[in-house]
């Protein structure tokens, strides 16, 4: 324990995703990975982030890591709790908020975002919970940071749902299907980070995590992945960053799987 | 003004086999205790509305009593899958279920469409998306002012709104407060409505954030304590989150299910 030397991946990654928050930024928190990311960035560099859960609870402030997203802490410590129509119809449809922290069962090359059904909606293999928040949250924050497992399963060519629009079929879409903000600006799996090229859409891998190999990266990718001409490496993550990582997971509040 | 009645005399006279009921409260306030007096009165060829169909949803569809289920997230919070429903819409068991699936964004302004006596809501959504086509409740329309093509949800009416709250005083006035949902709505969006309480007090002295729902928009309250258990009751007790974590292994086979479901719920104990 403490040791920057040893780091699971998954600890590269929620460290990784923390260190894309800024202070003072106003964040719609999804449940899973990225609320896990946003409790550890206001643990570390960012303890003025506006945490906005979809039950209503904005500036919420909690102890530690809640297990859904309306947990009585949430509620507690919020700065207000709004109704469920003024979160999306008075707050996020608007535009008003800064950063959208989504996580999703399967993603593609455009970053559009699948977390509905596997096999056909009319006859699903595998049910997935839904939409809940996720679509418009996807549309209207200004920027959308979305994370993810990095898998053959999880990255596909083509998803067999929509949930949740990225760029669409690329260039364009987005302001055809008149969705506001700016879209996915960055995707951090436990592999590595990827960012949507600013022509095409389609999602270049940026930055590969320290001790992963490029042939892991590119065998968990089902389409022909894109990869930078300067490929950088994730910094590692700090004595620090693993400390408040470790000692939020040790604070209990999610089950041991997650 | 709402009449005072015990919880099983609510249920057998406000709700028929096939109608619509929305069960109402977003995590917090869950009306519990109703839906399993609905399972133990066994109700049928239900319509149940509710944005995010957790434990409550999972036991109704599991034992038989809803053909369609209206919502927008149907997960077990944070833990997972809900298995009986997932069993449901997968396998058709215990009988098929069909779905009419929305975004919380939609569904809820189906309820605020509902609540304002109109026949549909506007909003920015669905578009580029898979819901958009497999639901009839979402249709485009123009705005007439700008050109902006929009996306209208019908309004949902159910024939019964059920929620969970705090108190009532004497009257049937209704006070909630922490997290409320959509559960305003609703009861407005309802064509009868059954609010549980925790306790029935002689005077409602004001909560921070509170929504008062006056007794002459309310058909019917039901004192029911710990009516809300796994979910919580903010200022009674907390979300029993061990309990949503157990119920993925009572849920996930069928016989564990209807044997949890048959001691706890239908022998009245839990």
């Amino acid at each position: 324990m403490g040791s920057t030397d040893s780091f699971t991946s998954d600890e590269m990654m929620s460290i990784a995703a923390a260190r894309q928050l800024s202070n003072n930024q106003v964040c719609f928190i999804g449940i899973g990975l990225p609320s896990k990311a946003a409790n550890l960035a206001r643990r570390l560099h960012a303890p003025d982030l506006v945490m906005i859960y979809e039950s209503g609870t904005l500036g919420a402030k909690p102890s530690r890591l809640p297990l859904s997203i309306g947990d009585g802490d949430l509620a507690e410590t919020a700065d207000t709790i709004v109704s469920v129509p003024e979160i999306f119809n008075y707050l996020l449809q608007p535009g008003r908020i800064d950063v959208g922290f989504l996580g999703a069962a399967q993603i593609d090359r455009h970053a559009n975002l699948n977390s509905t059904v596997i096999g056909t909606h009319r006859n699903p293999v595998v049910r997935l919970p839904g939409a809940g928040g996720a679509p418009e949250i996807a549309g209207a924050c200004k920027k959308v940071i979305v994370m993810l497992r990095q898998s053959p399963r999880s990255f596909l060519n083509e998803l067999p749902f929509v949930t949740s629009v990225g760029f669409g079929s690329g260039p364009g879409d987005r302001e055809k299907y008149g969705l506001k903000g700016a879209g996915p600006v960055m995707v951090i799996t436990d592999l590595g980070m990827l960012e949507p090229d600013p022509k095409t859409k389609e999602l270049v891998f940026t930055h590969i995590h320290p001790n992963i190999e490029i042939e892991k990266v590119i065998e968990s990718t089902g389409w022909n992945l894109r990869i930078a001409d300067h490929l950088e490496v994730t910094e590692p993550p700090t004595e620090e960053e693993l400390e408040a990582i470790r000692s939020l997971v040790a604070a209990g509040g999610l089950p041991l799987v997650r | 003004m709402a009449a005072i009645i015990p919880l099983s005399e609510a249920i057998e006279s406000l709700l028929n086999n096939g109608d619509t009921v929305a069960l109402e409260g977003f995590t917090h306030l869950i009306p519990m205790s109703a839906g399993h007096e609905i399972i133990r009165q066994h109700k049928s060829d239900l319509t149940v509305v509710r944005l995010t169909p957790d434990l409550i949803s999972d036991q109704l569809i599991g034992m038989g009593c809803v053909s369609k289920l209206v919502f927008s997230w149907g997960g077990n919070p944070g833990v997972g899958s809900l298995h009986r429903f997932r069993d449901a819409v997968e396998h058709g068991w215990p009988k098929p279920l069909e779905i009419d699936e929305h975004s919380h964004a939609g569904l809820t302004n189906r309820f605020v469409a509902g609540a304002s006596g109109l026949p549909f809501a506007v909003m920015r959504g669905y578009r580029g998306t898979g819901l958009d086509g497999v639901t009839p409740t979402v249709l485009p329309i123009t705005c007439p002012f700008t050109g902006e093509e929009l996306r209208a949800v019908a309004a949902v009416n159910p024939d019964l709104s059920v929620i969970h709250a705090q108190r009532a005083d004497r009257k049937g006035n209704v006070q909630l407060w922490g997290i409320v949902g959509i559960q305003k709505e609703a009861v407005l969006a309802g064509r009868r409505s059954l609010v549980t309480v925790e306790e029935i007090v002689d005077e409602l002295d004001p909560r921070p954030g509170e929504v008062v729902l006056p007794t002459w928009l309310i058909t019917a309250v039901a004192l029911s304590p710990r009516g809300s258990h796994p979910s919580y009751a903010a200022g009674y007790y907390q979300r029993d989150n061990d309990f949503y974590i157990a119920w993925d292994a009572i849920s996930r086979d069928r016989e564990t299910f209807l044997d949890w479901m048959s001691a706890n719920v239908l022998d009245g104990t839990f």
